[in-house]
């Protein structure tokens, strides 16, 4: 195994999706040492009617922050976490991100379901392996995780669990199901 | 902006444009290199090099994500590419990309990432 040491570092992503304010930065940080990563994009056409840029046909791209998390498992094995800018209109970034990704966690927040719909959507679409992790906010109803399953009209086989994601224990178990779960999509699809 | 007076220093923004340090380019040549991309130093710099390029081969020592490299020298991803590009070309660097689904590919490591995700 003295080879494998000297090879190169593995590094897992993990992407964290969801509606605006659901959580996903709190997440990050519960777990990992979160770090603001800015990448500067060019705006696709699916910007537009969104930015104004009347006035300013030079500016074509526009930054866009991602948080940012790394989690060291051991020297050479390190998984990052990337929380996806919420806004339809940087889905375009999401394609870079999800390649090759592990596995997503979608974050829930049965308030306003609809808002994670499109990372749902995505997500089974590109077949990237996925759990749904309901956020429990304070004064929010809760509802049960089969209630949320149906909702959102998921596969039997994606987790679905409650969560807060202030607390590290909650969030690393968040972690642990979703990888977890790419194992066995791993493991199902041999 | 020479009437906004509480504009000083950093918050006055950078004093060089990032996208000035690449000479106006979007894009690295060859292929991109992927966020979670290892970077390493290698070789010896012959001609001169900019201060960013220097940051970098002192930063890719050690084995070092494109993110990581991002956040470490405070640059836009796309700024860094575009200079992780010109470096590999001039063969400083060494870029390896993750394989296609690789990190879905081996169960020994992800029953290790569990494991260590436990022990947190």
């Amino acid at each position: 195994m003295d080879s494998v040491l000297s090879e190169d570092p593995v590094a897992l992503k993990i992407l964290i999706a969801g509606g605006f304010g659901v959580g996903k930065t709190t997440l990050v940080g519960s777990i990992s040492e979160i770090k603001p990563l800015r990448t500067e994009e060019v705006l696709s056409d699916r910007g537009i009617g969104v930015d104004d840029l009347d006035g300013v046909e030079a500016k074509t791209t526009t930054t866009v922050a991602m948080d940012f998390g790394r989690i060291t498992i051991r020297e050479g094995l390190v998984v990052y976490l990337f929380g996806t800018p919420g806004q339809e209109r940087f889905w375009f970034m999401w394609d870079e991100l999800s390649y090759g990704a592990l596995g997503a966690v979608v974050i829930a927040d049965t308030r306003r379901l609809t808002d994670c719909f499109p990372s749902v959507d995505y997500f089974e679409q590109r077949g990237t392996p996925f759990v749904v992790a309901v956020n429990c906010f304070d004064g929010a109803e809760q509802h049960s995780v089969d209630d949320v399953r149906i909702a959102l009209d998921l596969d039997d086989d994606v987790p679905v669990m409650l969560c807060d994601v202030r607390r590290r224990t909650s969030a690393k178990e968040v972690m642990i199901t979703l990888v977890e779960h790419s194992l066995r999509t791993l493991a199902s699809a041999n | 902006m020479s009437d906004s007076p509480q504009w000083f220093d950093e918050e006055a923004g950078p004093v060089v444009r990032p996208y000035a340090l690449i000479r106006g380019r979007t894009r690295s040549s060859g292929d991109a290199f992927d966020l979670v991309a290892t970077v390493r130093a290698i070789g010896d710099p012959s001609g001169a090099l900019g201060p960013e390029q220097q940051l970098i081969l002192r930063a890719a020592r050690e084995p070092i994500s494109v993110a990581d490299l991002a956040v470490e020298l405070d640059l836009p991803v796309g700024v860094i590419r575009v200079l992780l590009g010109d470096m590999r070309d001039h063969g400083l660097i060494s870029v390896t990309s993750p394989s296609a689904g690789g990190s879905r590919s081996n169960e020994r490591i992800l029953k290790e990432v569990i494991n260590g995700l436990r022990a947190l």
